[in-house]
């Protein structure tokens, strides 16, 4: 029996009703919140709650250097080479919108191209597709392989010398694949690529060095790693960030301000306009602390024991379908899946009676769906505070959507 | 106790309904066809309406979706056909009122698709089952508009 030795620091699971367990399975649409972090927000509104940067005061000094020193966690936790390459967002989409619209806006020509993969989420894909629109340029799509994970000669196929930049996400939300984003970026700056990295679903998953993977940008959200909704990050290296246009101007961005012209700060503040997500960046310091002392790579091994579990359960049932590898262990905590027969939101509706949350749709993965010719699929996400048991009730409610709807009793 | 929650929701009717649907497939040259996606699912209906003098004289629908949602094209376009404009609106207001309101009072003419009350129970099916009938306005509101 495989059990959580993190579940207890979770409150969420203590809350919760004792005659109906629920097993929630839905950890890459935002995670559950460990104690700690909570017990953060409350002290920092009960003890240090004032603006940061603009007070002279003693609390705004307190508040200005907590935020300040998340920076720096940030910059250790994902090994970036400066503090400045950090700018705090609210989330995986934001950031990635201000790549799009704050760098490759202006950059790019109609005979340029874009390479994203078919297994984008719509926030690594609807901005790129409106900067094709905006400027011309091509985007094409790199497939998929025969086991559905990113299919590397097809990259190398696409990739040439008028693609200016490959966005791709690290782990896929519907496939679960990790995908070799190093490699990828040796490749693509041969060609003279930028690349731009959504790391929304390995963050807090698994080590993240952006150093080592050599990107431009990485893009990731604190919710999906135990931090407040609200609050993301952008990286960049600094010499693309120093050209980046603010995509919002305003208080605390500027040194000077004229009657018809402004001079701005430097990096990071040039680009954080307004009263930051004070609380929430707090909140991600202390979700990062939590990360790092549950160690990301047991994190890593006991998600992957549970993936396998939860794998090797599911395939045991012959309606099920699964997306993504035949290898359990190229399914990085998410399992997206169908039942012979009947559709997501069904299958969905009798496992949510049975207390199973997990999650039915697109997945905001239309052009995934689309390439693997589904309307639609389930998908099953773990983390550290689920255990066998949530995935015995699972099972056990599949067994249930299967007699009700197979044999109508 | 669940199991009575999940027949409120998947009644006999509904689950026939949904599995061999009525009135599925295409018209010849409808007066109006009308696509609706339900965008938290991607499921996709087609709606064709033939009609003449303000009577819907035929309709058919396609597309893909849960069993609500065939289910609920299926009794609704059942009940529609031979239909007047001004009946159709009338009971897509009814239907809505049925799935959204507790304290709605049986209307008998709504017939058949007075089976999916228990949807209300399930805020989270509701479009799946008035997918079809938003089809149905939007298709209306079109015909109207173009009759000027």
């Amino acid at each position: 029996m495989i059990e959580s030795p993190y579940r207890h620091d979770f409150p969420f699971f203590d809350s919760q009703k004792k005659k109906l367990k629920r097993a929630y399975l839905d950890s890459a649409a935002t995670t559950q919140k460990p104690s700690s972090v909570i017990e953060e927000l409350v002290h920092f509104y009960t003890k240090d709650n004032a603006n940061i940067y603009r007070g002279i005061y003693a609390t705004s000094q307190r508040a200005t250097s907590k935020f300040e020193a998340v920076r720096d966690k940030v910059k250790t936790f994902i090994n970036a080479s400066e503090r400045t390459e950090i700018i705090f967002t609210k989330g995986t989409t934001q950031s990635l919108n201000w790549i799009v619209f704050g760098y490759f806006w202006d950059r790019l020509h109609s005979d340029d191209e874009i390479l994203i993969s078919v297994m984008e989420h719509h926030s690594n894909l609807v901005p790129w597709q409106q900067l094709a629109i905006h400027t011309g340029a091509k985007l094409n799509y790199v497939n998929l392989d025969e086991d559905q994970q990113l299919d590397i000669d097809d990259f190398k196929a696409k990739l040439n010398s008028r693609v200016k930049v490959v966005a791709l996400t690290h782990v896929s939300n519907v496939l679960g694949c990790l995908n070799p984003v190093t490699q990828i970026t040796t490749l693509a700056h041969k060609f003279g690529a930028k690349v731009v990295i959504d790391g929304a679903q390995a963050i807090g998953h698994m080590s993240v060095d952006v150093q080592e993977i050599n990107c431009d940008f990485y893009a990731f959200s604190g919710h999906k790693a135990f931090a407040p909704t609200g609050v993301g990050v952008l990286y960049g290296k600094k010499e693309l960030l120093e050209k980046m246009t603010p995509l919002e101007y305003g208080g605390e961005m500027i040194s000077d301000v004229n009657y018809q012209n402004t001079s701005f700060k430097e990096l990071p503040l040039r680009l954080e306009a307004g009263t930051q997500n004070i609380s929430g960046v707090i909140g991600l310091g202390a979700a990062l602390d939590y990360l790092n002392k549950c160690k990301l790579n047991e994190i890593e091994c006991y998600i992957k024991k549970l993936t396998k579990l939860a794998f090797e359960q599911l395939i045991s049932i012959p309606e099920v379908i699964i997306y993504g590898s035949k290898n359990a262990s190229f399914h990085q905590g998410i399992i997206s899946f169908n039942i012979k027969g009947i559709h997501p939101h069904d299958v969905a509706t009798v496992l949510d009676i049975k207390g199973v949350e997990i999650r039915a749709g697109h997945h905001c993965a239309q052009v995934l769906m689309r390439y693997l010719k589904i309307p639609a699929c389930l998908r099953l996400s773990l983390h550290i505070y689920n255990d066998e048991t949530d995935i015995q009730q699972l099972i056990i409610a599949l067994h249930e959507v299967l007699r009700f709807f197979k044999h109508g009793s | 106790m669940d199991h009575d929650n999940l027949s409120t929701l998947y009644r006999q009717a509904i689950l026939e309904a949904g599995e061999d649907p009525h009135n599925f497939g295409d018209l010849l040259r409808p007066t109006v066809s009308t696509e609706l996606h339900n965008p938290t699912c991607g499921d996709v209906i087609i709606l064709q309406l033939k009609i003449s003098d303000h009577i819907i004289k035929d309709i058919k629908f396609k597309g893909q979706g849960c069993i609500i949602s065939q289910a609920s094209a299926s009794i609704m376009t059942d009940l529609i056909k031979g239909k007047s404009l001004d009946q159709a609106k009338k009971l897509r207001i009814a239907f809505s009122q049925m799935i959204t309101d507790n304290h709605f009072i049986d209307n008998d003419k709504l017939k058949d698709a007075l089976i999916f009350k228990g949807v209300r129970k399930f805020p989270q099916r509701i479009k799946c089952a008035t997918l079809v009938w938003n089809a149905l306005e939007k298709s209306i509101q079109h015909v109207e508009e173009a009759n000027g």
